[in-house]
């Protein structure tokens, strides 16, 4: 049941995202505003219980989520054969500058600023 | 004989089958996974993804007949991004001490990812419109579409190559961490969570959820960061540019 009413507060979350992105025409996506409106739902007690069974089900299971989407790379075969290694080539290099950059950005900034934590952890 | 032709050519046309091939070669792949202790490799999107196009292109079902039993299962994608908030909830007094820097991380990092891709695709003389998909390919799936769509991209390309970006994440991160020399402290598997979560998005923070639980959480934190800067920023970048 916890689980049944944590989807409840999720969808009913994304629906009033949907609305206020639409209505006010904001540039994020609905479930972007009703993922930071169950940020401010949080607070409140009676949500975190039934959201927290729904959300770590659904979060644990995010890559099926994706294979849907997945499988339509059989939508775009014609391009795959004329553009595919180097359109592979530009996401896998692309891919590990953005993990690189960001991993040292963070990790290198830390080790500067916090070396007590780092002591901490050896 | 024809008569099983009979009984899959209806099988195959109702949505059922499209929602019970998703799951079943999920489940399937999930196990083999584990199976092989989470082997990068062996990630179940790769295979699910794989073993599921060449069914339908060797059967010849069409992608809309598949999708329409698998939009049952892709809709949850909505409610999970909603969800996310719950991870950054509960990490939210570690987060207030470290906003500054992971806000620098995260915009730094996405930059990097979406720059280099738009530079490499013109560099490659990639056409433009396949050269927009790529834009907000390390935003995951469904915001990477809506941003397409508003920046003059293919929606539906641009989808695939976030899934693809995912995976080469999730494949491929392990190696390049352990390159860069990231050690498998607690400050180290925040910096590969937070590093997936904003190069490889869903799919990265699956992985990084899968080898441990802070990389996880700040994975998720990573993902939902980069689909607001990107869905802000982006559209209003490319109306600069163009």
């Amino acid at each position: 049941m916890q689980g049944l009413r944590g989807l409840a507060w999720l969808l009913g979350l994304q629906s009033a995202g949907e609305l206020l992105a639409r209505g006010l025409s904001l540039p994020f996506p609905g479930p972007v505003v009703g993922m930071v409106l169950l940020l401010a739902a949080l607070q409140w007690a009676p949500v975190r219980e039934p959201v927290a069974a729904c959300a770590e089900f659904l979060l644990s299971h995010l890559s099926l989520l994706f294979v849907p989407v997945g499988v339509g790379v059989m939508t775009h075969l014609a391009l795959v054969s004329q553009y595919g290694g180097r359109m592979l080539a530009v996401i896998v290099l692309s891919t590990w500058i953005g993990l690189a950059v960001t991993a040292l950005v963070l990790f290198r900034r830390d080790a500067a600023v916090n070396p007590d934590d780092d002591a901490k952890v050896r | 004989m024809p008569k099983f032709v009979e009984l899959w050519v209806y099988l195959s046309a109702t949505p059922l089958f499209g929602l019970t091939a998703t799951l079943v070669t999920y489940v399937l792949a999930h196990t083999l996974y584990l199976r092989l202790n989470q082997a990068p490799w062996a990630n179940p999107v790769l295979w699910s993804v794989s073993t599921i196009a060449a069914v339908l292109l060797i059967t010849g079902v069409p992608y809309p007949t598949y999708f329409s039993g698998a939009q049952f299962i892709h809709f949850l994608l909505g409610p999970a991004v909603v969800a996310l908030g719950w991870p950054l909830w509960q990490r939210r007094s570690e987060l207030r001490q470290r906003w500054g820097r992971l806000l620098v991380a995260s915009l730094t990092g996405g930059a990097a990812a979406s720059g280099s891709a738009v530079a490499l695709g013109w560099a490659l003389d990639l056409p433009t419109d396949v050269v927009l998909s790529l834009a907000p390919k390390s935003v995951t799936a469904p915001v990477a579409m809506g941003i397409a769509e508003k920046i003059g991209g293919i929606p539906a390309l641009s989808a695939v190559f976030a899934v693809l970006t995912g995976l080469v994440g999730a494949l491929s991160g392990k190696y390049l961490f352990t390159a860069l020399r990231l050690p498998h402290s607690a400050e180290g598997w925040t910096a590969r969570g937070f590093a997936l979560g904003t190069a490889a998005h869903g799919i990265g923070a699956a992985r990084a959820l899968q080898v441990n639980a802070d990389a996880g959480a700040y994975a998720g934190l990573a993902l939902g960061l980069q689909v607001v800067f990107a869905s802000l920023l982006m559209p209003l970048l490319f109306q600069l540019l163009v």
